[in-house]
């Protein structure tokens, strides 16, 4: 940051500038916050504060005398009883293990998938890439809710083509039974990012100077060579990118699930951590027990992200 | 930063290499990957079709025919007129509520992110680092998990179920005034600015003139981002907005959608929308989408 000595001595030594230059400095130093205030504005309305709400209620106890809460209503402070709560709830848990192994599955098959695109499309070989590259971008314009109700459309048995075709082979497929209803969902999360992933993924593509490619040409590289060996490990930092988001994602997963619970019973209404959450705080009405699943999920989100970037750094170095 | 503009001139490089391949096997690795990348368009337009096909078709067509094939009677326009007629046009004020949500929303937010990230990258002054640290920190953040806590705060204030309660959230993009800042530090000249000081320019209109005219690519970037952010958006307004006129097209279908087991009718209405809001949206990501490459490699590579 050499740009601030710079401007806290403007070029102007004359006498009679002398006066400019002091009413320039403090413009200077109040600029900045000028400049910075309403997003800082924004920023602690809509962040730090309900952060800090979140976690303060998800320490408090409400507890109502009278039987309908008539004798008043008291607040307390109640330790991490609603962590306790949060924790003791086999359905919470059991949706954060739900997630976890989708995302074990998922995040892989997604981030591979979109790799494997975006060399294919930046491959010599691939004609027509402007229109494919469309193609695989345009799910991310889909709303996740409106992705989902695409594809419900064709899991449900009687209106879905592919059961009638599974059908006519003498298949029975059902993709919302309570073993296969994940990975259907997991099938609408790869459709919707993968195709935002791959352009992450060829925008790193396309920094990688053309001498690298011409050392590889002139020592005989074939492309499946020049991919593993150059292009895998230069998109390193895209692909690391793209796998934290999923990860923050994967633990956010809502739409998908609570759209596809008007059509496939296995879904319930605990079925993510954050369905959960939107359950624990609107069908239950316990708000305190909500923020304590809501800084959970946050904190898994963070955890998670912070591991893999461990691990990805250790490996590097 | 050397990634901001060699992304924008670098794709000739790439154009480069084809003779390599192509000399030493003419057809076959053309015809193997053109293939490949042929069933995966399949895939992520099936639904797409399968949406256009079922809009047109009655209520009895749509569960009697193959779902890939047009039934006899073509009934689209009397689909989507419904649609749009239902409910004294609900549709269609859904449909404006997402523009505004999502406009509105973007085009402020993105002046926001690059006042800010513009002043953190410009300026040196007490707090200034520890303040990106604090913003950087709400990119991580899921934004579900402050939904809830800023439904009951605007509760209290009395403007959840308002445009407000959707609108307001939606002003503040973390990840937008990190590409901003990024993006000023490689490309903003301090010579330029100096240079506009001593022309007497106030910091401010500096900022207007000059900032904001150098950043324009990192803003399309950042307007983009937070654009389809807002348009995708469910879990804010969800939580958010109980007066269904006040609702997003998200939060609407899935109204509609609910609804079908108990009233078959439904499902083609929410075909039909679901039509409506895919056609445009598609066709802007088609467009779009070549304007997404330089300032997301800022993302990638820092």
């Amino acid at each position: 940051m050499s740009t601030a000595a710079e401007t806290a001595h403007p070029a102007v030594p004359r006498r009679e500038g002398r006066d400019r230059a002091r009413q320039q400095r403090r413009a200077v130093t109040s600029a900045p916050w000028i400049l910075l205030a309403p997003f800082l504005a924004l920023f602690a309305l809509t962040f730090i504060f309900p952060i800090i709400a979140a976690v303060g209620s998800s320490f408090t106890k409400v507890t109502r005398s009278g039987l309908f809460g008539e004798m008043g209503v008291h607040s307390g402070f109640a330790g991490f009883e609603n962590y306790a709560r949060a924790l003791g709830d086999g359905s919470f848990v059991a949706s954060i293990g739900r997630v976890l192994l989708f995302g074990m599955v998922q995040v892989p098959v997604m981030i591979a998938l979109c790799t494997v695109l975006a060399l294919l499309l930046e491959s010599a070989s691939a004609k027509w890439p402007g229109f494919f590259r469309a193609a695989y971008f345009m799910p991310y314009g889909v709303p996740g809710v409106i992705a989902t109700i695409l594809w419900s459309f064709l899991y449900v048995p009687g209106l879905s083509p592919l059961v009638d075709a599974a059908g006519s082979v003498g298949l029975t497929v059902n993709f919302l039974g309570p073993d296969t209803v994940l990975w259907s969902i997991a099938n609408i999360v790869t459709w919707s990012y993968t195709g935002y992933n791959m352009l992450i993924v060829i925008a790193q593509l396309k920094a990688i100077p053309s001498e690298v490619y011409e050392a590889a040409r002139v020592d005989g590289a074939g492309p499946l060579r020049v991919a593993w060996t150059i292009q895998l490990p230069l998109i390193r930092p895209a692909l690391v990118l793209t796998t934290v988001f999923s990860i923050i994602g994967t633990l956010q997963l809502f739409a998908e699930a609570q759209v596809l619970q008007t059509v496939a019973p296995a879904v319930n209404s605990q079925y993510t951590p954050n369905l959960s959450a939107y359950t624990t705080a609107f069908a239950y009405n316990d708000y305190n027990v909500a923020a304590a699943q809501a800084v959970l999920i946050a904190l898994a989100a963070f955890i998670l992200s912070f591991t893999f970037l461990r691990f990805t750094n250790r490996k590097s170095s | 930063m050397t990634a901001a503009t060699p992304t924008l001139s670098q794709p000739q490089n790439i154009t480069e290499k084809p003779p390599v391949t192509r000399r030493r096997r003419p057809g076959s690795t053309t015809i193997l990957v053109t293939g490949l990348l042929v069933v995966a368009a399949l895939y992520f337009l099936v639904p797409v079709y399968w949406v256009v096909v079922a809009a047109t078709k009655t209520s009895g067509d749509l569960f009697a025919t193959n779902g890939f094939l047009f039934a006899p009677h073509f009934v689209l326009w009397d689909n989507l007129a419904n649609v749009l007629a239902y409910g004294d046009g609900i549709f269609v004020r859904w449909f404006l509520n997402s523009i505004l949500y999502a406009g509105v929303g973007a085009l402020a937010a993105t002046y926001f992110a690059a006042a800010g990230g513009y002043a953190l990258a410009k300026y040196n002054f007490r707090g200034n680092s520890f303040i990106f640290g604090l913003i950087l920190g709400g990119v991580l953040v899921p934004g579900t998990a402050t939904a809830l806590p800023l439904f009951l705060f605007f509760s209290q204030l009395g403007i959840a179920n308002t445009y407000w309660s959707v609108l307001l959230p939606s002003l503040v993009s973390p990840f937008g005034l990190f590409l901003c800042r990024v993006y000023a530090q490689a490309t903003v000249d301090p010579a330029l600015l100096e240079a506009a000081r001593i022309d007497g320019a106030g910091e401010l209109r500096i900022f207007h003139s000059v900032g904001l005219r150098v950043l324009t690519p990192a803003l399309v970037t950042v307007f983009l981002f937070q654009l389809v952010g807002i348009w995708n958006n469910y879990f804010l307004p969800l939580v958010m907005l109980s007066d269904s006129k006040l609702f997003p097209i998200t939060v609407g279908l899935n109204n509609w959608l609910s609804q079908a087991d108990r009233l078959p009718e439904f499902y083609q209405l929410t075909t039909g929308g679901v039509l409506l809001s895919v056609i445009p949206l598609a066709i802007a990501m088609i467009v779009l989408q070549r304007f997404w490459r330089g300032g997301l490699t800022e993302g990638a590579v820092k």
